[in-house]
């Protein structure tokens, strides 16, 4: 090994690839069979966090940092004044395999500029994955990042050796895309997304009837779009993302507020704030309408284009439909329950458990831990007083706001506790 | 009336257990189990010393265990904890368990029943923590070498962890607290007891008990971990809430900091 090659490759190639938010290596089911090296059939665990707080679990890098595309956002554009590396794929290799062996990471995330054409890039991070499965018989965790515009031969081969696929759209409008990435057709994302979709449901029912059925990137297939580059609402954002959990049955949307890295005139400059809180936001509504049972036109509308920033979004649907409220504990279904403020979904078991027993009161409540300084506007219980008299959404919003000071302040990391 | 008596054991969980057999068997009122290493000796109550029977613990594992499979690991998880005083607690735990007439029907509003189940639960999260926080670093002996210092006892519960993943290379995990580690030897894995006077911390001075290529690749991870932050994101308070400061000499991403 070259050491110092290799030490300024990766110092090149990994800053480049920080960008990414995708950090789970959960979701798949590949265990150490054969004696090999790795097993992935547990949860993901993070090895270490970053100082930013975000969790470390792959050996996140790009093949190349060279670009053929100018996309305004990326700090690989070709236009961007910046040292330029390549991976040999031997040493990706071992890389991956001596990380892994010393127990830092749960396996690759290998992503890569665009070096002469689609199909050659992607090539290469197969190719990768493929040395890793079948010389090294590794069984840690490998997600590849699809090059927009790159076959279907390939995006099929890539699910063979991958846990995961994704392609980023990056840009969640259309219109924006062609603004920022003038090189990038919207088709160049969604073909190898239905691809890789169709795959899966191919490989769900061949292994019906036929056991041994090669795995198909058996913790499917994820995209991620950058938030604050250009003048999209959350309303935009949003939708584009359930059109994509709909459409290509994404396992996950990630959001990643904007870094600005280059000066350019279409973007936010150089040493603008990055817009954490709103992608906070971001992440409680693709909670919500993943978990919670919530319709995203019931969060953004037209009426509603953006997410409130100083209440999370539930709280913000509660106080704009007063009319469903107060939700009896004791009677309430499962869905209502769920969308009362203060009530997450483990509170909605418990309380479901425990009112088979008897009626539940505040105390009860207190004791299965409700946050109740919010929960308490929105419900009765079996107790005489009820907390919401008749104050209107923004004495609520008032009264709550001022007994959680500071709970909402830490809410700035995507990992934290989202809400209860 | 039974003379009221203090158990000392060997400090194994089968030492352990092997107490439980007896004080049910003899109908012992026991008023302490204590491992011969910190035996007190009660002013009032008699002694008895006892030795360690496999067959004799394995009776009273295999008992819990009908009960309630979730006990039995509440039961090792929090014998694990090596909490002061623990020994005594989890003989009351299991007599109530023993008594009552389903296991799952713990009551959760009991202090013992709750104490239990809190060790439990934090010995559970370092036992979690270890498996992410253990590096390894290759011995010229071709053996994956790593130093670890848990509050609790939790290496046999992260064993089949590492034997699962690591099946290809001969790894040894040394508590230095507890002076024994778990060696995997590509068949199987096995208790060791060493003394180490030199302890490998994730230093900035070389051992040569390692391989150049090793430190290497301590640099490499090193240098990766800086390039993931983002300036502009950066937020060192939940740093450290994830990666608690007691742990950072063992962490080779942290190795100047140490
Ligand atoms: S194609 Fe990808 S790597 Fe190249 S400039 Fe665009 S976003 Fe960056």
């Amino acid at each position: 090994m070259n050491f110092q090659r290799i030490q300024e490759k990766l110092n090149i190639l990994a800053d480049a690839a920080k960008y990414d938010v995708s950090c789970s290596s959960s979701g798949s089911k590949r265990s150490n069979t054969n004696n090999g090296l790795g097993d992935s059939s547990g949860m993901g665990i993070c090895h270490s966090y970053t100082e930013d707080g975000r969790c470390i679990s792959l050996l996140k890098i790009l093949l190349t940092n060279h670009c053929i595309f100018d996309c305004a956002y990326c700090v690989t554009r070709k236009s961007n004044d910046v040292k330029r590396a390549a991976f040999k794929i031997q040493e990706v290799v071992d890389l991956t395999i001596n990380f892994y062996r010393r127990n830092y990471i749960e396996g690759l995330f290998l992503s890569s500029g665009i070096f002469k054409n689609a199909d050659y890039t992607m090539e290469r991070l197969i190719a990768v994955a493929k040395k890793l499965r079948e010389e090294e018989r590794f069984n840690g965790y490998i997600h590849l990042k699809s090059i927009p515009g790159a076959s279907d031969e390939l995006m099929y081969e890539a699910g063979l050796y991958a846990d995961r696929l994704s392609v980023n759209i990056e840009i969640p409008t259309i219109s924006g895309l062609k603004l920022l990435a003038p090189d990038k057709k919207h088709e160049d994302f969604t073909k190898p997304m239905l691809k890789v979709k169709n795959e899966l449901i191919r490989f769900k029912n061949e292994r019906k009837i036929i056991k041994s059925t090669p795995k198909y990137a058996p913790a499917g297939q994820s995209t991620q779009m950058i938030v604050g580059a250009t003048g999209e609402t959350d309303k935009d954002i949003m939708y584009s993302a359930t059109y994509y959990y709909k459409k290509y049955n994404m396992k996950r949307v990630y959001y990643s507020g904007y870094v600005p890295v280059a000066e350019d005139s279409r973007l936010p400059s150089i040493g603008s704030q990055v817009p954490m809180l709103r992608e906070n936001r971001l992440y409680q509504t693709d909670w919500l309408l993943r978990f919670y049972g919530f319709t995203v036109n019931e969060i953004l509308n037209n009426d509603h284009p953006n997410l409130d920033v100083d209440i999370d979004p539930k709280l913000s649907w509660a106080l704009r439909n007063l009319h469903h409220f107060p939700v009896d504990i004791n009677t309430a279904d499962k869905q209502m329950l769920a969308r009362v403020p203060g009530l997450g979904i483990k509170s909605v078991h418990k309380i479901i458990n425990a009112r088979r027993f008897r009626k539940l009161n505040w105390d009860h409540l207190k004791n299965i831990g409700v946050a109740l300084n919010r929960a308490k506007y929105f419900m009765i219980c079996d107790s005489r007083n009820w907390e919401r008299r008749d104050l209107d959404a923004d004495r609520i919003k008032g009264m709550i706001l001022k007994q959680s000071v500071g709970k909402f302040r830490n809410q700035y990391s995507q990992q934290l506790a989202l809400f209860n | 009336m039974n003379l009221s008596k203090t158990l000392i054991y060997d400090g194994s969980f089968n030492g352990f257990l092997t107490a439980v057999f007896i004080a049910f068997e003899e109908k012992l009122e026991v008023v302490d189990i204590q491992r011969n290493s910190q035996e007190q000796g009660g002013l009032f109550s008699e002694t008895e010393t006892i030795f360690t029977n496999v067959e004799k613990a394995k009776r009273v594992w295999n008992g819990i265990r009908n009960k309630s499979n979730n006990s039995i690991s509440q039961i090792y998880f929090a014998f694990l904890s090596e909490a002061d005083g623990v020994e005594l607690i989890l003989y009351t735990y299991i007599r109530k368990l023993m008594s009552s007439k389903n296991g799952k029907q713990m009551d959760y509003s009991d202090g013992t029943v709750l104490r239990i189940s809190k060790l439990a639960r934090s010995v559970g999260r370092e036992k979690h923590r270890m498996e992410a926080f253990v590096r390894f670093q290759l011995t010229k002996d071709d053996i994956y070498f790593a130093n670890i210092e848990p509050d609790f006892d939790v290496l046999p519960l992260i064993s089949k962890h590492f034997r699962s993943r690591y099946a290809d290379q001969q790894w040894l995990i040394y508590d230095v607290k507890r002076k024994y580690g778990i060696y995997y030897n590509l068949e199987r894995v096995e208790m060791v007891s060493l003394n180490l006077n030199e302890i490998h911390f994730n230093k900035i001075h070389k051992s040569d008990a390692f391989l150049n290529e090793e430190y290497d690749y301590q640099t490499l991870w090193n240098d990766y971990f800086k390039s993931t932050h983002i300036k502009s994101r950066i937020n060192r308070k939940l740093h450290t809430q994830h990666v608690p400061k007691r742990y950072w000499k063992y962490l080779s991403e942290k190795k100047e900091t140490a």
